[in-house]
């Protein structure tokens, strides 16, 4: 067993990683590093309830009080990981100073993609990944119209949630429609017009040219010369995995760090093995030791399963690791709760089902690849996403999922009866 | 050991039902339900797995908290 387990990163997944060591009884030293001075803190809230003033800062931290020291933890917070190096075993820190430890995990994360680096430089135009941005954004919801760029996940909640504040939200998106990336065209159609029913304004196939700032508005310009006049922008193209402090490690790094099903980093090359490092959560690629496919899941259960898998390596190195889980992840955006389980990128086929719960239609889009549920997508219905995390698992097909949902949503009628 | 619940907490995320459908269950508004109170000693990992699974801790055992 491991004497000094270091954790870069101070979000979900190093807190949860701390949290289950001690758990499994992990006696030695545990010390966290987080870029971030702020107190441990959950990120999902931050486009929706801290932005709306429904939950305080708080209410989503991640540690009672006492925080990483009364779980016998030392903390370096607001202090940057700067390099790694794997044969001493030591992590170079921003202040110069070095941490030796015997088991490192990596949960540095991503930061949010911008549009340009000048754009940094306009105090009115934001991303959304730390506390400090939901807080300066949920300061301007009353200085007038926001424009959202990139129709993502982040984008949608963030114009979902200022519309519901009363703030008047253009939000733009590359595609025809918002999620179509990530959902399809069917999905992304359903959610085009939640948003538009909320008063969103929607503009499609719209590739951003330039941003610009003059006096009090903001300008974002269109390629095809449209253009929209805001008092604040949020941007919401995608993330990249913090992992430029690994550079020169010897650890494989492609759009994320490379970690088998146990969450241990793999070598560059034929470089030599990095014993007693790990990564997790958003910055890990990890590949699936059964079909040798590799993935990058950015989503909050996620962080928490790796977090879980790690400490138990850790704790017993011998345990064998787990199968792969089902990607799972939710999304609130008005009062639809949208809940995705699985690859839709790796599906040939998808087919919109619709059940009677109660009185009430509820949409699911199942994603087929080869006969059998590669993903699914439930609007509205969270019972049937447990459903359709069992069909994934079981590598069930289509027709078999879409029974158990029609009689879990009868079984619900019957039993209002 | 007996299981605790704050429906005004729950978000019907539901990663206790994938964890643990013997003691978890949804409603149709997607509230969580606890349909089985007691846990037995040997059903005590895998519910306290689906307690540590809820991202806005809803869910509990009583004592343990």
């Amino acid at each position: 067993m491991s004497d000094h387990v270091v954790v870069v990163g101070s979000s979900v997944g190093g807190v949860r990683t701390v949290q289950e060591l001690r758990r499994l009884g992990f006696g030695g030293d545990i010390t966290v590093v987080g870029q971030e001075e702020e107190k441990p803190y959950d990120k999902p809230p931050l486009s929706k309830q801290v932005l709306m003033g429904t939950q305080t800062e708080d209410q989503i931290l991640l540690l009672g009080e006492g925080g990483f020291e009364a779980l016998g933890a030392q903390a370096r917070l607001g202090v940057r990981a700067t390099g790694l190096d794997i044969d001493s075993m030591t992590v170079a820190l921003a202040d110069g100073d070095e941490v030796e430890y015997d088991a490192l995990v990596i949960a540095t994360g991503v930061r949010p993609r911008n549009l340009s680096p000048a754009l940094n430089e306009l105090d009115s135009v934001f991303t959304v990944r730390e506390l400090r941005d939901a807080r300066e954004l949920a300061a301007r919801a009353s200085l007038g119209p926001v424009a959202v760029v990139g129709a993502g996940f982040i984008g949608a909640e963030v114009a979902a949630s200022f519309r519901s504040l009363g703030t008047e939200v253009t939000m733009t998106e590359a595609m025809q429609a918002p999620f179509a990336r990530a959902l399809g065209a069917q999905v992304g159609g359903l959610l085009s017009e939640l948003h538009q029913d909320h008063g969103v304004q929607l503009l499609t196939d719209a590739t951003v040219q330039t941003i610009e700032r003059s006096g009090d508005v903001t300008l974002v310009r269109l390629a095809d010369g449209r253009r929209v006049e805001a008092a604040t922008v949020v941007v919401g193209i995608g993330a990249t995995p913090n992992t430029e402090w690994l550079g020169d490690s010897g650890l494989k790094i492609a759009d994320g760090v490379w970690v088998d099903a146990g969450c241990a980093v793999l070598a560059q090359g034929f470089g030599p093995h990095a014993e007693g490092v790990y990564a997790i959560g958003d910055v890990a690629r990890q590949v699936d030791p059964v079909t040798n496919k590799d993935y990058r899941v950015e989503h909050w259960t996620n962080a928490v399963e790796h977090a879980h898998a790690v400490a138990r390596q850790i704790v017993d190195p011998t345990s064998a690791p787990q199968p792969l889980k089902a990607p799972y992840f939710w999304s609130d955006q008005f009062d639809l709760k949208v809940q995705m389980v699985g690859r839709p990128a790796e599906a040939d086929a998808v087919t919109m089902h619709r059940f009677n719960v109660s009185g009430t239609e509820k949409t699911v889009a199942i994603y087929e690849a080869n006969g059998v549920v590669a993903a699914a997508v439930t609007l509205g219905w969270p019972r049937a996403i447990a459903a359709c995390r069992h069909a994934w698992e079981a590598r069930a097909d289509v027709d078999a999922l879409v029974s158990t949902l029609s009689e879990l949503a009868d079984r619900r009628r019957t039993a209002a009866l | 050991m007996k299981l605790g619940s704050d429906v005004g907490k729950c978000q019907g995320y539901g990663n206790c039902v994938a964890i643990d459908e013997q003691h978890f269950d949804l409603d149709d508004d997607g509230m969580v339900v606890v349909v089985q109170q007691e846990v037995s000693e040997g059903e005590r990992e895998t519910t306290e797995e689906a307690v540590r699974s809820c991202p806005v801790a809803a869910i509990w055992i009583e004592g343990a908290r």
